[in-house]
């Protein structure tokens, strides 16, 4: 069997990011010893887990065809409201007061986007700031922090080892697993696909569009409360903005992973992939010894090939036909 | 008068009717509930609103025409913040001092020169391999925040001339300087898109692009001019603002795209392209300094501004899609 171009086209398309991440796990890897060293790369997954836990729910909403940019200051939402609470009503109550709450929010997006078919990017656009607004009202513009630090329970989450494995990376694997399975191996996973991949034919074939849609935001809030709790238990005190900028971080990471922003297609397994790839980055960058803002050229050099090269196969040539 | 022509003038005017009733709203209720004696409705007060509007305006006018085109920039927070530092680093360089005052208008040429290259990286991207703008622009945000780093690391960038903030801060047959800056650009942006061949055919090709094509014009090109043009504009925006100011954070203009977008929808162009007016963007640019300047006078935090300005943009999508009943103009990315 013979290699044409146009196959090596389609191996590059299919599988290029992985083919990119281990290219750069052997450069680093080459380049300075300690990179994979088993420390250093628990504790990239592990920094990795927070920005990790939020990718995964925004996979739902973009391969349902929608666009999420109000996780980051939704996770700045759930972070105060469970540090504030954890003193006030203690942490057993807090934390399902606060899942409730953020669902809350989750399911007044997938209201507006869902039942009543308004545009994604604006509803979540206004949601960011209208959280960001709540919160500074939750928590008068103050930091918020628990009082007695050491005397409690709740940095379980973000600071214990189960096995010897910290719970952060922990709880990051258990819900790509649990989330992958949704969405890869039940009808309503492919659901998801069809309403993104075309949303009237979906329609035509009897998907509820509106409903599918409204649990994709509902998962998103979930995991931004999971990323909350993380956040709040790691560091058991926060700042009004800890999540802001967070949204397009994410998205840049679900679209690394290979998720068009069209919906209908991205897999969990390609964000957590797009999610370590960031992280190794700059980890690796840094470790040769690079500024840390060479991360960011860097990360833009990465995701405009990674997308280029995604259309590039499909259209079946390199460049674009744009006269 | 049809009713298309009837729906057509209800939808330009109703960001002005929203702008009067905002006006009326703060002068009645927000005289009774202000915690200072002033007038809302001062003269003063006023000029002040349209100086203030003058940085987030100036973006969102680049932003209406990218986004009549059909596309979207994301970057112009990085691309505002690149502008700034070299527009106050390049007054520091040695030959730069060598000019004295001359260096001044030679160092608002080297900001804007920045910007317009980064807008034009951006355009090439988009136009030579095909990416969504969305995606490019995502990932310049990045790039080109992380070439703001590279000046001066996490250090602010300061540099001050006096001549620079006399002139930044003067006024000018009544207006500040900043806001006539705000006004010719309008001005030269709308004769650009409703007087000139190049603005006929941007609202084409965001209208239907293969229409477009298939009418013989070429797609490229205008796009590449657009994101120049916006380009430019965040630096217009940076040299405005930083003249004034002379020092630069540089996590500076994060989060402008996203005020800018919100201004540009809420005058009503539609993220699909092919719709919308420099005018009701500068209506809604005043809209939103309005709400601002105006909670802040009846007493309420930033807070509550932040929260109002979120569930107003909803509100608008609301309705706007209620004028839309039909189907047509569906809002979509």
């Amino acid at each position: 069997m013979t290699l044409t171009k146009q196959d090596i086209g389609r191996l590059l398309a299919k599988q290029g990011i992985l083919i990119a991440f281990a290219v750069f796990m052997i450069g680093f890897a080459l380049a300075n010893q300690r990179f994979i060293a088993i420390d250093n790369i628990a504790g990239v997954i592990r920094s990795s887990a927070i920005l990790g836990v939020m990718a995964l729910g925004v996979t739902f909403v973009v391969i349902g065809g929608n666009l999420d940019l109000s996780v980051g200051s939704m996770m700045s939402f759930s972070t105060i409201v469970v540090l504030d609470l954890h003193d006030k009503i203690g942490p057993t109550l807090a934390i399902p007061a606060m899942f409730g709450l953020t669902l809350l929010l989750g399911a007044f997006i997938g209201f507006l986007v869902g039942y009543l078919k308004l545009n994604s990017l604006i509803v979540t656009l206004g949601m960011l700031s209208a959280i960001h607004g709540l919160t500074l009202t939750w928590s008068g513009g103050k930091n918020m922090d628990i009082a007695d630090k050491s005397g409690t329970w709740f940095s379980f989450f973000g600071q214990d080892r189960i096995f010897g494995i910290p719970m952060p990376i922990l709880i990051f694997a258990l819900l790509a697993v649990l989330l992958s399975l949704l969405l890869a191996r039940t009808p309503f996973g492919r659901k998801v696909y069809a309403v993104g991949g075309n949303g009237q034919a979906a329609t035509f074939s009897g998907i509820p569009r509106a409903r599918i849609v409204f649990f994709t935001y509902l998962i998103s809030a979930f995991c931004v409360a999971m990323a909350g709790l993380l956040q709040a238990s790691r560091s058991l005190g926060s700042q009004n903005t800890v999540g802001q900028g967070m949204e397009l971080e994410v998205l840049a990471a679900v679209i690394l992973g290979g998720a068009s922003l069209l919906g209908g297609a991205g897999t969990v397994f390609k964000t957590v992939v797009g999610v370590l790839i960031l992280g190794f980055i700059q980890n690796g960058l840094l470790l040769v010894g690079l500024d840390f803002y060479v991360q960011y050229i860097v990360t833009w050099a990465i995701i405009i090939l990674a997308v280029w090269l995604d259309v590039a196969a499909k259209r079946g040539r390199l460049w674009s036909p744009i006269a | 008068m049809t009713t298309d022509n009837r729906k057509e003038i209800l939808k330009r005017g109703a960001i002005w009717a929203f702008i009067l009733v905002e006006l009326a709203f703060f002068s009645i209720i927000g005289d009774r509930l202000s915690v200072s004696d002033k007038a809302f409705m001062d003269y003063a007060n006023m000029l002040l609103l349209l100086k203030q509007s003058a940085p987030i305006g100036i973006i969102a006018l680049g932003m209406t025409i990218i986004m009549i085109n059909g596309n979207i920039d994301l970057s112009v927070g990085a691309t505002f913040a690149l502008a700034a530092i070299v527009l106050l680093d390049s007054m520091t360089w040695p030959f730069m001092q060598a000019l004295g005052d001359w260096a001044i208008p030679l160092a608002w040429v080297f900001a804007l020169l920045t910007g317009a290259t980064l807008g034009a990286i951006n355009g090439l991207i988009v136009w030579k391999t095909g990416v969504d703008a969305f995606i490019v622009t995502l990932g310049s945000m990045l790039g080109f925040r992380g070439l703001v780093f590279m000046f001066n690391g996490e250090q602010p960038t300061s540099h001050l001339n006096w001549t620079l903030v006399d002139f930044a801060e003067g006024h000018f047959l009544g207006l500040h300087t900043p806001t006539w800056f705000l006004l010719c650009a309008a001005l030269v942006l709308w004769l650009l898109m409703t007087r000139t061949v190049h603005g006929r055919n941007a609202y084409a090709i965001g209208n239907n692009r293969e229409a477009a094509v298939n009418a013989g014009i070429r797609v490229g090109p205008h796009m590449l001019l657009n994101f120049i043009l916006i380009g430019f504009l965040a630096a217009l925006s940076a040299v405005v603002f930083y003249s004034e100011s002379g020092s630069v954070n540089p996590n500076d203009g994060m989060l402008f795209e996203l005020w800018a977008i919100t201004a540009v929808v809420l005058g009503g162009t539609k993220l699909a392209g092919g719709y919308g007016s420099i005018i009701s963007t500068l209506g809604g640019v005043i809209a939103i300094q309005l709400l601002r300047k105006g909670l802040g006078h009846i007493g309420a935090d930033t807070q509550t501004v932040n929260l109002v300005i979120g569930l107003i943009l909803i509100a608008v999508l609301i309705l706007d899609r209620q004028l839309n009943r039909k189907g047509q103009g569906e809002l979509k990315i």
